[in-house]
């Protein structure tokens, strides 16, 4: 599909998905350390957003709460030189996490409190932790030397151990533990039941008098901005050591696409993480050998996302289950849920 | 003397702002009142500011004024398949078609422009003084000396006004949109209401992005819309989903626009992201601020 699209535009498309190939998985290192280094960040942030749309939540904003986390993470960061690694480490994750869901917390405010659709509410924050990136770079954290509008680079302590011989860090690990620890939350706990419960049918959850549907939305959606803002600690403390704008390429963004691909399992977001991973990585390499730009891969993203969403009308309409699904309380218990896992 | 030339300033470059959002708070309003919500807006703005671009270069402002249209009415297309004629959830799609958008506008650019995207300069559309009006003191010169595309969008809201609530076909998209259920019953072919609204909605939007390339910037640059398109859907929020609401909305995103050249005027010491923050901060409080959800059609995004 790339492959026509790519040619439709003129370039020479083998060799160019021969560069995007080798670019993701030619070599050990094009594994390690660009591949999986892109995908640490889409799994985290896709298991937030996963989580979010479980519930019903519509976050588009993981790009912002990234942000959030960032420029928390760049500033406890700098001020742990003193403390042991794990420590460090530990302050700027917490730290960043907590960022994400304060820059949550004004969408969750809006949504329960005037009925502001979370949609809209988390996509202009978005611009708005650009702007305080652009902010805090120029100003408070901008580098002593003042040279460029970028912080300076993180306190040695709180950066995470590297594979040796390669980028990978130790936020791989991480990713994989929270993808298992939110699979066990959604199918093994009271928590996760009602999660997909208000997700499913939010009335149906309301009348049945035993889930405070605003509640459990308003912490999920928390709970998805801390995964983001995390996401953005994992970034500075491991890759980029120091903040700067455009930090992201838009991970917020292709993290959709990675949740909706993965059909909101949190297992299956670490492998189509790991898949998008490499697009992007192959995306590099693609511009390096063909001359293709990295920007057509959100064209190849969108078009992933778009592919999910009507694969799953066709699904919904050839299910039964939707009688059953709208019929109220008692049903709730024993429907799918909407992804159809 | 001098608060004059700031104020007549200040109220120009408001306008000036105004004017690429109120293009495509008008769109959105269509398709909303047909029950759609579009955030492929965002795209089909950045989509027709790139058109724009080429065309202008190609054949004058004119001609960039018919590409922005064009690329517009496309992106809501591709919208319309996916979210109207599937069905597929409505704010997902749109999301994506942004996101594929910003992707291709991105290709299309540098592989038209080279890798480092120089700085463009596309033919622009001249002030066009209105014979008469513009001798009107104070107001006169800063209404009646716009660009043409300003005229466009201020006869637009009049226009929209009167085929929303004055015209048969009005009727039906407005039935479309609190419900479609009885729209139905009543004979009015309810997808076509839709996909028809949400095309001219997205036309308008590319006519809003061309205006920004025509008549503000004069030039293009990857993702120049800056969440523009997202502004005008929180517009439509304000202005109540109605001509003259959204019409007062985008000359206050406008006003916010403008006060950073009057506080530069000034010589106010204020960081510049400030200003950048302003839109977005204001469109939050506008959506909370007790417009809440009344006068939304009924199943709008459904």
């Amino acid at each position: 599909m790339l492959g026509l699209g790519l040619a439709a535009a003129g370039y020479d498309a083998p060799l160019a998905l021969g560069a995007l190939f080798r670019g993701a998985f030619g070599s050990w290192d094009a594994l390690v350390s660009a591949t999986l280094v892109r995908a640490v960040p889409l799994i985290v942030l896709g298991l937030g957003i996963a989580l979010a749309f479980r519930a019903g939540g519509l976050n588009i904003g993981a790009e912002g709460q990234l942000y959030a986390g960032a420029i928390a993470a760049t500033w406890i960061g700098l001020q742990v030189g003193s403390w042991p690694g794990p420590a460090a480490i530990s302050a700027v994750w917490v730290g960043a996490a907590v960022a994400g869901a304060l820059w949550m917390a004004v969408p969750v405010l809006l949504r329960v409190r005037f009925g502001v659709l979370e949609v809209i509410s988390t996509l202009l924050l978005n611009f708005v932790a650009e702007a305080a990136v652009s902010y805090a770079v120029t100003g408070p954290l901008r580098e002593a030397s003042g040279a460029y509008p970028q912080s300076d680079p993180i306190a040695v302590s709180a950066r995470l151990p590297l594979l040796s011989g390669s980028r990978l860090h130790l936020g791989v690990v991480a990713a994989g533990l929270l993808a298992v620890l939110l699979w066990i939350l959604f199918t093994r706990t009271v928590w996760g039941f009602r999660l997909r419960a208000v997700g499913l049918s939010p009335r149906a959850a309301e009348i049945s008098g035993r889930i405070p549907v605003n509640r459990v939305l308003g912490a999920a959606l928390l709970w998805s901005g801390a995964l983001a803002g995390l996401g953005g600690g994992i970034e500075v403390s491991g890759v980029t050591y120091s903040l700067f704008q455009n930090l992201s390429p838009g991970y917020g963004f292709t993290a959709i696409a990675v949740a909706l691909l993965a059909r909101l399992h949190p297992l299956g977001v670490v492998v189509t993480g790991v898949l998008f991973g490499a697009l992007e990585a192959g995306a590099q390499g693609m511009q390096r050998e063909a001359g293709v730009p990295a920007v057509a891969v959100a064209v190849a993203e969108a078009g992933v996302i778009l592919a999910v969403l009507l694969a799953e009308v066709v699904v919904r309409k050839a299910a039964p289950l939707r009688v059953v699904r709208r019929s109220g309380g008692q049903a709730v218990e024993d429907a799918p849920s909407p992804q159809g896992t | 003397m001098e608060l004059e030339a700031v104020l007549t300033g200040f109220l120009a470059a408001a306008i000036r702002i105004a004017t690429p959002l109120l293009l495509a708070a008008t769109g959105e309003l269509i398709n909303e009142r047909a029950g759609v919500i579009n955030l492929g807006l965002e795209g089909a703005m950045l989509a027709g500011a790139l058109a724009s671009a080429l065309g202008a270069l190609a054949g004058g402002p004119w001609l960039g004024v018919l590409a922005g249209l064009g690329a517009g009415l496309l992106i809501a297309a591709v919208f319309s398949a996916a979210a109207i004629g599937a069905g597929a959830q409505q704010i997902i799609t749109g999301t994506a078609v942004t996101l594929g958008t910003v992707g291709l506008t991105g290709m299309v650019y540098r592989s038209a422009f080279g890798p480092g995207g120089l700085g463009l300069s596309v033919p622009t559309f001249q002030p066009l003084p209105v014979p008469g009006l513009r001798q009107i003191p104070g107001l006169g010169p800063v209404l009646f000396e716009q660009p043409v595309l300003t005229y466009v969008a201020w006869l637009l809201i009049p226009a929209a006004g009167w085929f929303l609530f004055r015209s048969f076909w009005g009727l039906a998209l407005r039935a479309t949109g609190e419900s479609a259920e009885a729209a139905r019953a009543a004979g009015v072919p309810v997808k076509r209401v839709r996909v028809l609204a949400t095309l001219a909605g997205g036309a308008l939007g590319g006519l809003g992005g061309a205006t920004l390339v025509l008549a503000q910037v004069g030039t293009f640059a990857e993702k120049m819309t800056a969440g523009r398109g997202f502004i005008a859907i929180a517009i439509v929020v304000l202005g109540r989903w109605r001509p003259g609401g959204v019409l007062l909305g985008a000359l206050l995103f406008g006003g916010a626009g403008a006060l950073q050249f009057g506080f530069q005027a000034q010589g106010v010491e204020v960081p510049y992201q400030v200003f950048l923050v302003l839109p977005y901060g204001l469109a939050l409080l506008a959506l909370a601020g007790g417009m809440g959800r009344s006068g939304a059609p009924g199943e709008l995004g459904r």
